[in-house]
């Protein structure tokens, strides 16, 4: 099949970038769309050109690396899906696609399509953890979880922290990673413990980085290619006003965005 | 800044205020008592069916309530003054969030009533003002003279200008439209979302705005038509 990519080309941070369209002739439709981009690569780097920067690793839907815009929506028309996962055979023959990165403040430009989305990481250190015991492993079922409680973690715990939330969002709110972050650690009780300080801790931190604010609008769940209920939007909410409600003391410390630091 | 730096920076933690979620929770709360309000200002207008007399005289009840009117007010403006500060803080905040817009973005989930909230919200401000001025000071009554105390006579009077009733349906079709939005996103914001409920409760949001909304427009339609006189 014939189609025309559209793509974002940006050198680094700095440059000002622009759309190139490319023309391909020959696309498998059993390709995924980064074999595509593999494909045109090709060409580029046998004519001497620039190949095009994307991120990839797993390529099985399950990292999280890969993501850009296609036709204004993440990861592509098909809901449920990474981009790794998409095949061209869900496009017309002979259509165009707009390929374009992640656009937020939070994610500074890298390259082509490739953002710093280190931003998620700072929200995850900030309390993305349970404390455990040292010394013999725990009797396995030793603490009984219902299976309802079980799936729900589960549920929010599918985030791969692909950034398209943060993209899909008008407002680039981070609300939907962090809420499945606090959800997935928060409902089930070995995470029940620091429910309250990780509420303040994850919070903080991505108010501190440059997210927007969630309107409740919905855009994030529909662009998530796990799939994410809102609810778990709901739970960081509650659980953010409640732990504020009681807080003792000031140990809650964000960090300042490395990526600021250079910031004049 | 040194570049040569290592290690981590640390902030104080943002405040409730400070953090978008405190925000958030300040709307809702600052909402429902307003949709209150929209609820109980619906029920007392409706009254205006019944005649001159009944209308007059709950009028005249709300005046008479004297010390508590006044806290009620103060009450109000201070949601309307939070509400407002609030969203235009987090207005703000979203739009540097994304520096760089998208060449092509769609919407493929949202209502268009939760996309318009920054439009609706502001022309309902217009209107209360207006409509303050209108039927509560009488500073503004085209058509005929504002007489304090005759309720029913500066309504009827005052829809009876055309312009007058078209921007009220207007601005009270926005209300409904923010509010269909609204109504259920509080609930979200104060974190209550259920997969059995937040369905309902996103259909009831939906009934209650399009109820409201035609209960006001009921009163400028009928006006207008010559039912009410
Ligand atoms: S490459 Fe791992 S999710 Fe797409």
């Amino acid at each position: 099949m014939k189609l025309r990519l559209k793509i974002w080309r940006q050198k680094n941070r700095n440059d000002k970038g622009s759309f190139v369209s490319y023309s391909m002739d020959d696309v498998n439709p059993e390709m995924s769309m980064l074999e595509c981009l593999d494909v045109l690569n090709e060409t580029l780097i046998e004519r001497g050109e620039e190949p095009v920067t994307f991120e990839h690793d797993c390529r099985e839907g399950i990292c999280g690396s890969c993501g850009f815009m296609i036709n204004g929506i993440p990861h592509g028309p098909q809901r449920a899906t990474t981009v790794c996962q998409l095949t061209m055979r869900h496009f017309k023959d002979g259509e165009e696609l707009v390929i374009e990165p992640w656009r937020a403040g939070a994610f500074p430009m890298i390259k082509d399509l490739m953002v710093d989305r280190r931003a998620l990481d700072r929200i995850i250190e900030s309390g993305g953890y349970i404390s455990v015991s040292t010394g013999n492993a725990p009797d396995g079922n030793d603490i009984l979880i219902g299976k309802d409680t079980s799936d729900r973690a589960m549920d929010a715990a599918a985030c791969i922290g692909c950034g398209a939330c943060v993209a899909a969002c008008p407002n680039a709110s981070a609300a939907l990673f962090t809420g499945a972050k606090i959800t997935h650690l928060g409902v089930l009780p070995q995470g029940k413990i620091e429910a309250e300080r990780r509420a303040l801790g994850m919070v903080g931190q991505m108010n501190t980085e440059d997210f927007g604010s969630c309107t409740n609008i919905g855009e994030c769940t529909a662009a998530c290619p796990k799939e994410i209920p809102l609810e778990v939007i709901a739970r960081m909410n509650q659980d953010y006003w409640r732990a504020s409600a009681k807080r003792r003391d000031d140990s809650v410390k964000p960090v300042t965005p490395v990526t600021r630091w250079n910031a004049k | 800044m040194s570049t040569t730096a290592v290690g981590l920076r640390e902030n104080r933690a943002p405040g409730f205020w400070q953090s978008t979620n405190g925000k958030k929770v300040v709307m809702a709360v600052t909402g429902a008592v307003m949709f209150a309000f929209i609820i109980g200002h619906l029920a007392g207008n409706l009254q205006v069916f019944e005649g001159p007399a009944k209308l007059n005289a709950y009028g005249n009840l709300l005046h008479s309530l004297g010390e508590l009117l006044w806290p009620v007010r103060i009450i109000l403006l201070l949601c309307i003054g939070l509400h407002i500060t609030a969203t235009v803080q987090l207005a703000l905040r979203n739009k540097a969030a994304r520096p760089v817009e998208y060449a092509a973005k769609k919407s493929i989930n949202s209502t268009y009533a939760s996309r318009t909230m920054y439009w609706s919200g502001p022309i309902i401000l217009a209107f209360v003002i207006f409509h303050l001025l209108h039927l509560t000071a009488g500073y503004i009554h085209p058509g005929a003279a504002y007489i304090e105390g005759d309720v029913y006579h500066n309504v009827v009077s005052g829809f009876q200008v055309w312009w007058v009733s078209v921007w009220y349906i207007f601005a009270v079709s926005l209300l409904g439209l923010h509010l269909r939005h609204g109504f259920w996103s509080m609930f979200q914001s104060i974190g209550l979302n259920h997969p059995r409920h937040t369905p309902m409760l996103k259909k009831l949001a939906l009934v209650l705005a399009l109820l409201i909304t035609l209960g006001y427009i009921s009163i400028p339609l009928s006006v207008l038509a010559g039912f009410v006189k």
